[in-house]
């Protein structure tokens, strides 16, 4: 079982960014993913200082790969886009059907992310023949969805060939839009939002009216309100998620990395915290926590 | 510019072409549709009188099969497919890849759409989805008009924009809010917010409270009108402000639109709401009939009635509509 660590979500100062990946090449993860996959708006980063990390940490053991934008809809988004895919020395996370296009012209194995939608074994085999060398499961499916999409024999006959990769950790990405909820939130119009995620490092929390924690907002993107921690559930996993992954949070995700790490076959047992959550997994609704 | 009206059932079937759709899309009665509700949709005989009755007026139906097939019940969604082609369904409007390949390769002849659900929001995406020869995409709904110029001056594919109906501000077929809250979504399960999770409580002094799966989703004033709890449409709390944190509950109305979306060449505008009544789908239709009627014949003299609008306000969520992301100030 690997680790990996998922690409920042939120939109974190360049400091913030180079001080994480610098505890990244130091701790034990094996994957790391880089890059904005949320608004091509949140330039701390631009593409050549990706690149820069990245050579950092594939000097430190790590495999990076590059994670691209989600919800594409402007012609500039693309041409970003297509710098990513014609990087031309690390592997792609597409997030969007559209950088699966632009890989498929350049004929180059990638890794499906979880917002892309596969839900069942002839979509996987559609992908593995576009070029789908490791597949993120969407977040919303539970074991048994992907136990008995791994069990058809057409997916059997192909396992060796495919990595399988779980969202395992952190606030869930649940919904893209047109509008910045963040924005919204200081009644800024999304052309005048003068960045205004760099305040928000974990996102904006939303409640209902009785005090529950229901979303993050994180600009164009909206989160589960509860943190998903399977860390309880890795010796479920086993024989069926190749890697494990733990989303950037801003406050302990080494600390967990460890603790993850401690309990692959449930030798040690973690107390979850009253705003985690598992039920996805479980195959419940996904802000359920099940002991 | 066709006009595509939704249907639920035969009588709203009848009533869209009566009252002038061009064409008119239905769903199965199964979770191959997203909109998967009880008491909705076509079975095989339905199917096969309601491509009769759209034929013998000259009109044309398209069958929805825009849900994500299951690892254990894919048979479901090929017999969905091979269904509506032998009822003689025109168009297929499908999400899933595994689907659109299958149809594709099974029957080339048939005319395949990319439905909403598959969330094509870009010139790569779409090119991505005419591997399996689609003729038509659906476009989601977060895109402004200037994005939706953009690509119908980029693609050589047809495009379909939603002109009115509820507004789903998510890219569609990529929200998984309705199983984080219930366990069922519209991939999953065909439905959004589903109504088993929906109660109502009602206070002494006349206040309601909506919930879905017990979590509050909002509470109305005795004499507030109270929306159905769609979870993105609730009013949650964010610092110290309580309001609509995604979205108001309005409909989208896209009349001003019109000569512009003509302009740009978009094929098809479609009405949203197969879970409406016949009444609904009649009215709606009529207003759009006049209003694609007077852009086609005069493009440069268009002006929005007044009483279409009167019309569509009484039709929407909350008596109110909006541009939705079509205009870049609502994002």
């Amino acid at each position: 079982m690997k680790f990996s660590l998922g690409a920042i979500q939120y939109y974190w100062p360049q400091q913030v960014v180079k001080n994480f990946y610098r505890q990244a090449a130091e701790s034990a993860v094996d994957i790391v993913y880089l890059g904005e996959t949320v608004c091509s708006k949140r330039r701390e980063l631009k593409f050549a200082d990706w690149l820069q990390v990245a050579h950092e940490l594939r000097e430190a053991g790590k495999q990076v790969v590059l994670s691209t934008m989600t919800l594409l809809e402007a012609p500039s988004e693309l041409r970003e886009l297509r710098k990513y895919c014609d990087n031309g020395e690390f592997l792609v996370e597409a997030n969007d059907v559209g950088a699966i296009r632009l890989l498929q012209d350049n004929q180059l194995p990638f890794v499906a992310g979880a917002a892309i939608n596969c839900y069942n074994q002839h979509t996987l085999r559609q992908l593995m023949t576009m070029g789908m060398s490791r597949w993120v499961m969407p977040v919303e499916l539970s074991r048994d969805w992907l136990q008995k999409l791994l069990q058809q024999p057409m997916v059997k006959d192909v396992r060796d060939c495919l990595e399988v990769e779980v969202f395992s950790f952190g606030h869930m990405p649940l919904a893209w839009s047109g509008r910045c909820f963040t924005a919204r939130s200081e009644n800024r119009a999304k052309d005048q939002c003068e960045l205004c995620c760099i305040k928000y490092p974990e996102g904006r929390r939303v409640d209902s009216q009785e005090g529950q924690q229901v979303f993050v907002l994180n600009g164009i993107q909206t989160q589960s309100g509860t943190r998903y921690n399977l860390v309880n559930q890795l010796p479920s996993m086993q024989g069926l998620v190749d890697i494990v992954r733990l989303s950037p949070q801003l406050e302990d995700t080494f600390t967990w990395l460890e603790k993850f790490r401690q309990n692959q076959h449930g030798e040690q047992r973690q107390a979850l915290e009253p705003n985690d959550s598992n039920g996805y997994w479980m195959a419940l609704a996904g802000l359920v926590q099940t002991a | 510019m066709e006009l595509l009206c939704p249907a639920g059932s035969m009588p709203a079937l009848k009533a869209a072409i009566e009252n002038g759709a061009d064409a008119v899309y239905v769903g199965l009665k199964d979770e191959t549709n997203a909109r998967h509700f009880a008491g909705l949709n076509l079975d095989q005989a339905g199917l096969t009188e309601a491509v009769r009755f759209a034929h013998s007026h000259g009109k044309k139906l398209h069958v929805a099969i825009n849900t994500f097939a299951h690892a254990d019940s894919w048979e479901n969604w090929r017999k969905a497919v091979d269904m509506a082609v032998k009822c003689g369904a025109d168009v297929l409007i499908l999400a899933d890849i595994a689907v659109l390949a299958y149809a594709a390769e099974r029957y080339p002849q048939v005319e395949l759409h990319l439905s909403v659900q598959a969330s094509a929001t870009n010139a790569a995406a779409i090119e991505f989805y005419q591997q399996f020869h689609v003729k038509r995409v659906v476009l989601p709904r977060v895109l402004s008009m200037n994005q939706v110029r953009t690509l119908a001056r980029t693609t050589d594919v047809d495009l379909e924009v939603f002109a009115f109906g509820s507004l789903c501000i998510m890219a569609e077929g990529r929200c998984y809010l309705s199983s984080y809250m219930t366990g069922e979504s519209p991939n999953t399960a065909g439905a959004c917010s589903p109504a088993k999770y929906v109660r109502w409580d009602e206070h002494e002094d006349g206040s309601l409270e909506s919930r879905l799966n017990n979590i509050l989703i909002d509470t109305f004033a005795p004499n507030e009108t109270a929306g159905y709890p769609t979870l993105c449409k609730g009013r949650f709390t964010v610092g110290e402000d309580t309001y609509h944190a995604l979205e108001e509950p309005t409909s989208l109305n896209t009349l001003s639109l019109l000569p512009e979306l003509h302009k740009e060449g978009i094929v098809s505008l479609k009405i949203e709401g197969r879970q409406r009544s016949p009444a609904y789908v009649a009215q709606l239709t009529r207003v759009w009939r006049q209003a694609i009627d007077k852009v086609l014949a005069d493009p440069a003299n268009f002006a929005v009635q007044p009483d279409w609008n009167t019309t569509l306000a009484g039709l929407s969520e909350g008596s109110q509509t909006t541009l939705g992301a079509y205009h870049r100030k609502w994002k």
